[in-house]
């Protein structure tokens, strides 16, 4: 029976707890010893089989008394950035190792109060800085995918949020949450065949969820089709006075309102994103993508970004700055590592504290940023950079006006092995080349399956779209999953 | 621009990183070839353009003027490396 369960996504799990074909605590046992053997993945920095039974059992309890939450019976995978009151929260550093949040970061309190449960602590790239989980002090998260010619190379899962990606694809998780800096819900999405969407900027409180770069951070829902990702993204979103920047809007019913009827819709296809030396498997699945939505009824027409090619060194000046300002808390004083050298006074203890607990990629942000915000180096580079980030959202706001949605692919490869790319920052940072615009506008964007490349390894389609239409990505996306008849799942060796 | 080894140095001193000489080496060759693609931004022409700090349009609110935590002393220290009488304990500052 547990096989059978760990197949089912967040929606036949919810319905099928409902119906009573099995209880919430056949399906969370299922998962926990689906997670508690799949340590060659890596997925997990702490498991917490105990908090998914507590929360079945209490779904089991209320269903018998006639009672039943949006996500009862649903254990999902949290990312290690979210503070979870009394499970240890690391994003993924040696500087967070033993950290224990005293309080929930309100994403997972509102999970949890729709009832779903928690399988454990996802790992995740250092403070979510990272395209592959390479940077990771807990070790690589492994993809569960491998590339078709009997090579067994490990392969990156994408990232940051690697953890996530990998437990959904391995069947280790129905859904998992996700944060999205400047792709890291998506690309890993992408990598590993499953859905994953960030909703606009201020949809999801950022409470609680260790901060990398505020202006762009946003939570969003990482599972195995659209529709699981329009439920469990219902539950998370919604205003919370706790966050400055949470938007007061009521949450809309996503899931009721899906539809993969796209008459009526025109569907922009940005003509900057036809990057040189895109591969040609990258350009044959865009087009096939292009094909879907036409065959879902929209009319596609071309539309221009003409500032795509300058959001990634804007976005690698605005990130690194803030995250110079954002990691600046971690002192040594109040929570996290300290390292106390002998005879070591208050200056040296943060220095030795913070080159102790901070990672090789994640120092480098930070100087990065302490540089660009630097007296003499402020305008020409921090205030520079948020003037092209203001073109950039201009950009999207004229092609909007001639279209609903955009259409790109999510990423300009498949899924590398794990180690081709850690060598070279910027080669890795170029994988975000198609992601990180919508997020400097704050835009909502979605990754779906869209087909495999010849060494059988997934790829996705981004859908973007206005502010706050989510349901609009959300639907598209819907009209991609059904036409492209995406199956594929990695078969288990882990 | 591009920086050296002592402007490297002033940067981690800057952001309390302690770094070794084989770092700082290692370092500066890595933040110029980043910095050196991020002025690719120099291309673009930004003259009455207002920089952008907040994407989606909102409005900071007020709240009501009434006290809404305290009285958790203990769970805040919870996570010090260090607390002692109810406060966080550092190295001696003044000698």
């Amino acid at each position: 029976m547990s096989g059978e369960l760990t197949d089912l996504g967040i929606a036949e799990i919810r319905d099928g707890f409902r119906a009573g074909d099995f209880t919430a605590r056949e399906v969370a046992e299922a998962f926990n010893a689906a997670v508690a053997t799949a340590k060659g993945l890596n997925a997990f920095i702490v498991e917490t089989p105990e908090h998914a039974l507590a929360a079945a059992d209490a779904a089991d309890q209320e269903r018998s008394e006639g009672s039943v939450r949006p996500l009862s019976g649903v254990p999902l995978g949290i990312k290690d950035l979210f503070c979870t009151e009394g499970v240890q929260t690391t994003a993924a550093s040696h500087m967070l190792e033993g950290f224990v949040p005293t309080y929930e970061s309100t994403v997972t309190e509102r999970l949890f109060v729709a009832g779903a449960g928690m399988l454990g602590k996802l790992n995740l790239d250092q403070f979510a800085m990272g395209s592959s989980n390479e940077t990771s002090y807990f070790g690589n998260v492994v993809s569960p995918w491998r590339r078709n010619d009997g090579g067994n190379a490990p392969l990156a899962p994408g990232g940051s949020s690697g953890g996530s990606s990998a437990a959904v694809s391995a069947r280790l998780a129905p859904g998992a949450t996700g944060t999205d800096t400047g792709g890291s819900i998506r690309q890993p999405a992408a990598f590993t065949g499953i859905s994953g969407i960030k909703p606009t900027y201020g949809r999801c409180s950022r409470w609680g969820v260790v901060a990398f770069a505020s202006s762009l951070d946003q939570a969003g829902a990482m599972a195995r089709d659209v529709k699981d990702c329009a439920i469990m993204l219902e539950a998370m979103a919604g205003f919370d006075p706790k966050d400055a920047t949470s938007l007061d809007l009521p949450v809309p019913e996503w899931e009721a309102n899906l539809s993969s009827d796209l008459k009526g819709k025109t569907i922009g296809i940005p003509k900057e994103y036809r990057v040189d030396n895109m591969p040609r498997e990258i350009e044959a699945l865009w087009e096939r993508g292009i094909q879907l939505v036409k065959d879902a009824g929209a009319n596609v027409i071309e539309v221009s970004l003409p500032h795509t090619k300058y959001a990634l060194p804007t976005y690698y000046i605005l990130a690194p700055a803030e995250a110079s300002s954002n990691l600046a808390r971690y002192d040594g004083v109040r929570y996290g590592l300290r390292d106390l050298p002998e005879g070591a006074n208050l200056q040296d203890m943060y220095a030795a504290t913070r080159a102790d607990g901070f990672g090789a990629e994640v120092k480098r942000r930070i100087l990065i940023g302490t540089y660009v915000l630097s007296a003499g180096f402020y305008d020409a580079y921090y205030t520079k950079a948020q003037k092209v980030r203001a073109l950039i959202v201009r950009d999207f706001a004229q092609a909007f006006e001639k279209c609903d949605l955009l259409l790109t692919p999510t990423a300009p490869s498949a899924a590398f092995a794990l180690g081709e790319k850690s060598d070279d920052p910027l080669a890795m940072y170029l994988n975000d080349v198609f992601t990180v615009p919508s997020s400097l506008a704050g835009l909502p964007a979605m990754s779906v399956p869209g087909g495999l490349d010849q060494s059988g390894l997934p790829l996705g389609l981004q859908v973007i779209g206005r502010p706050l239409d989510e349901q609009g990505v959300l639907n598209a996306c819907l009209a991609i999953e059904e036409r492209a008849g995406f199956t594929a799942r990695p078969s288990e060796w882990w | 621009m591009s920086v050296d080894t002592n402007t490297v140095r002033k940067i981690a001193s800057l952001a309390r990183i302690a770094v070794s000489d084989g770092e700082v080496e290692a370092m500066t060759g890595e933040l110029n070839n980043i910095l050196g693609w991020v002025e690719q931004l120099g291309q673009v022409d930004t003259d009455g353009i207002e920089p952008l700090a907040a994407v989606i349009p909102n409005h900071l609110r007020l709240r009501e003027d009434v006290i809404t935590d305290g009285n958790i002393r203990d769970r805040v220290l919870a996570n010090a490396p260090q607390a002692e009488h109810g406060f966080f304990a550092v190295p001696k500052v003044i000698e």
